[in-house]
């Protein structure tokens, strides 16, 4: 056994000093549109034309950019003949649309966050890189937060994919499980607004048409570091983006 | 455990016109035999339904062709059902038959092809056909507990439709639902499992397992809890659009699920894709492969519990997930695939900065991989478990690694070649243990096949362009196929007049491999079960579409 003890050993430190400092290791993150202007009407509109998903809408000479819709088909950026802008970030937690703020948990969780996280029909991609963040390069255990078997024990549930007809009664179940206070963080673009499979006989088209939500991290997948984030942000470590400041931001 | 597939060397695999051949000898006037046309070879249509049985015996065992799948459409006044064979090496067989709309009952071929069993009772679930002789139909896809009794939503109805019809088609879940157990005996239980578990970092499955003290005598897994009816919603759409759900509806193989997607549209327009584009497909689906495969082995390391190899290989992934991402712009390769070839091209630096981070990955790979040979704490816990031995796997049409690890070496890059494999030269590795170890090394071996595969597919890049013009026509059927990480990926595509989707069918690996899962899950002590679900790397979410 010694033999995996030295490997270990003289691997040295790999993980991320996020959030002390920001992350800029190239591939951590696809990056997203950002509302961008152009010279004409005519040229926001093409670029809003693009999008197979309407997340991109034509607002005078500037091509406004919703990412809670965005899937990450990445036309709008290399396809167009009016390419958007694009911003290699990943803090996206964002408080829903129509709600005031964000209200943190006590402070007593900050350093000890239990999680739980439902597959109510997610596609792999979320799920995955969220399970990324118990590897060494994040390891956010180093942060006191960790995932938990039982929704007993858990204070925030994250929820990958767009919630199936077949998933509806466990999420619903896990959700009545937790103990007060507790948190819901939709994870991933299917899980803010039903993304590419949206609203239909076997899909509920986001987590927010079942269960309060009350953080959503969008991305198709949400990279690691964006759901790092939203889980600072359900511990007031740091601060969510509101809703219309999304839109309205641009580079 | 040493095995013997004697029973595998009774027939020998046929050509396609020996099967033409024989079948018409044997068959004669029942059906009728033709050259098949959207990527299929050999086409039989069968006049006489009875027959369907004996014909799918025939091809599966006696021409020794591995199962693919079925079709399943409903036409104006009645069904279709495409029941697709492989023979390996010389392509796809279609056998055809029609039944009435009024009387939708087909005989059972799962008594002959036991790998059919799922596919026809997904038919039954989703379109409300009737399989005679069938032994267990209901209660699969659409769960009962949810979905009232008499839906079939996959019938030919509209899907806004179905979508206002949505309350009514649920109803609430019925408490008392249970599920069917077979272990009788004193002292005996069923222990649930899922499908949220692990803390919820497991795919959304559901086990039953069946004990008597510490022994497991079975586990069945219930799936489709991420049932989102992918094939019923892409009715309708154009084909630009149902591209998008190919390639997000199990992202662990996306870009193979893109191919095989974009492969069927370019073979409906006779459009043949730049020689680049070629080279760049095989470049991204093995750099895809390669990813993949550090997964799995990460999820075994870490099945075991030998932690430090489960976080380095972790940390091979997680870079190889960065490298695609810097290379494509996605760590997934979402966005890359389009009919007629790729979105964009990438610079011969970019190709080189890729080969250094596939090198590197790699070559950590190699040593980790000596470590793990070398710790017999951690082999024992893989040596003789979760066995599928090669006649179960020949059975059950094993598909993938998976297969390949129980003697199965099929593998459609080799055996019926896409984009431009043919002239590529590799060995398909095979072994023939069917446990978790063979399993493993199978993992690896591929791994190491794939990186060459990258370095071959850079040399062979010439300059060019990466896309040829492919506009989706009017009315049109064809399939399209890719080995996906896991195991073939089938896509089957009918356009209707207008060039939306009339009917999309998608098979994948996943589904035929978790219908065999259970062999593998007889009889076995209780704390092996993470490790034999790690081992076969099953995708729930690909299996359920």
């Amino acid at each position: 056994m010694s033999f995996w003890f030295w490997r270990g050993l003289k691997k040295g430190v790999q993980t991320t000093r996020y959030p002390r400092t920001a992350e800029v290791a190239a591939g951590v993150t696809p990056g997203r549109p950002i509302t961008t202007d152009f010279r004409s009407v005519e040229a926001a509109v093409l670029a809003a034309g693009v999008c197979p998903v309407g997340a991109i809408t034509a607002r005078g000479k500037s091509a406004h950019v919703d990412l809670r819709l965005c899937i990450h088909c990445e036309r709008c950026h290399f396809d167009g003949v009016r390419p958007l802008g694009w911003q290699a970030d990943y803090e996206w937690a964002t408080v829903p649309q129509g709600k005031p703020r964000y209200e943190p948990l006590p402070q007593a969780y900050g350093r000890s966050l239990h999680i739980i996280v439902v597959d109510a029909g997610d596609c792999g991609a979320c799920l995955h890189e969220v399970k990324q963040l118990n590897n060494p390069l994040y390891n956010i255990h180093r942060l006191g937060m960790f995932f938990t078997a039982s929704p007993r024990t858990a204070d925030v549930l994250l929820v990958v994919g767009p919630v199936t007809e077949n998933m509806r009664v466990p999420l619903l179940k896990t959700y009545e499980a937790m103990p007060d206070p507790k948190r819901v963080v939709a994870v991933g673009t299917c899980a803010v607004s039903g993304g590419i499979f949206g609203q239909s006989f076997v899909s509920a088209g986001g987590v927010s048409s079942v269960l309060p939500v009350d953080l959503e991290i969008p991305g198709d997948p949400a990279p690691p570091l964006a759901v790092l984030h939203g889980l600072l942000v359900v511990t007031g470590r740091k601060a969510a983006i509101r809703h219309e400041a999304v839109l309205e931001r641009s580079a | 455990m040493a095995v013997t597939p004697s029973s595998l060397r009774t027939s020998k695999r046929m050509k396609i016109d020996e099967i033409a051949r024989t079948i018409r000898e044997r068959f004669g006037s029942t059906l009728l035999v033709s050259h098949g046309d959207g990527g299929v070879t050999l086409s039989i249509a069968l006049v006489e339904p009875p027959i369907l049985p004996t014909i799918s015996r025939f091809l599966f065992w006696d021409a020794v062709c591995t199962f693919g799948g079925i079709i399943v459409e409903q036409l104006q006044d009645n069904w279709r059902l495409s029941y697709l064979f492989l023979s390996p090496g010389s392509g796809w067989i279609e056998v055809l038959l029609e039944v009435p709309s009024s009387t939708p009952a087909v005989p059972s071929i799962s008594a002959d092809v036991h790998a059919a069993d799922w596919h026809e009772r997904e038919a039954e679930d989703l379109f409300g056909l009737h399989f005679e002789g069938h032994p267990r139909l209901g209660d699969f896809i659409l769960h009962d507990q949810i979905w009232p009794e008499g839906v079939a939503p996959h019938r030919k109805l509209h899907r806004k439709t179905m979508d206002a019809h949505r309350d009514r088609l649920r109803h609430r879940p019925n408490p008392d639902w249970r599920p069917l157990l077979v272990v009788q005996d004193p002292g005996a239980f069923a222990m649930p499992v899922g499908p949220v578990y692990e803390g919820g970092l497991g795919q959304s499955v559901h086990f039953l397992l069946e004990t008597v003290g510490e022994d497991v005598v079975r586990a069945v897994p219930r799936l489709f809890y991420n049932f989102r009816a992918v094939e019923k919603i892409a009715e309708g759409e154009p084909v630009s659009h149902a591209l998008l759900l190919a390639e997000r509806f199990a992202a662990t193989s996306s870009f193979a699920h893109s191919l095989a997607f974009c492969l069927a549209v370019e073979r409906m327009c006779r459009v043949e894709v730049p020689a680049r584009a070629k080279n760049l497909r095989i470049l991204l689906g093995e750099l895809e492969r390669l990813r993949h495969h550090a997964g799995a082995i990460a999820g075994i390391c870490e099945s075991t519990a030998l932690s430090v190899a489960a976080s380095q290989v972790a940390i091979i992934e997680e870079l190889l997930l960065r490298a695609s991402c810097q290379f494509t712009g996605h760590r997934y390769l979402f966005g890359l695939n389009t009919p007629g070839g790729l979105h964009r091209d990438f610079t011969s630096e970019a190709c080189t900065e890729l080969l250094g981070a596939v090198d590197r990955a790699v070559s950590d790979l190699h040593r980790l991989e000596r470590g793990l040979y070398f710790t017999s704490s951690f082999l024992d816990r893989l040596e003789d478990v979760g066995i599928v031995d090669p006649e179960s796997a020949r059975d059950l049409n094993f598909v993938g690694p998976v297969g390949r690890a129980s003697g199965q070496a099929v593998d459609l890059r080799r055996d019926c070649p896409y984009e431009g494999y043919g002239a590529y030269h590799f060995e398909v590795p095979r072994e023939i243990e069917g446990d978790g170890y063979a399993r493993l090394r199978i993992l690896f071996q591929e791994a190491y096949q794939s990186t060459e595969l990258i370095h071959e597919a850079i040399k062979r890049l010439e300059p060019g362009s990466v896309s040829a013009s492919c506009e989706p026509p009017a009315h049109g059927l064809a399939l399209g196929w890719a080995e996906a990480p896991i195991g073939a990926a089938l896509h089957w595509l009918r356009l209707d007049s207008s060039g939306l989707v009339k009917r999309y069918r998608i098979i994948t690996a996943s589904f035929n491999n978790w219908l065999g899962f259970r062999v593998a899950v007889e009889d076995f002590a209780f704390q092996d079960f993470p490790i034999i679900l790690a081992t076969f790397g099953l995708s729930a979410t690909e299996c359920d579409r």
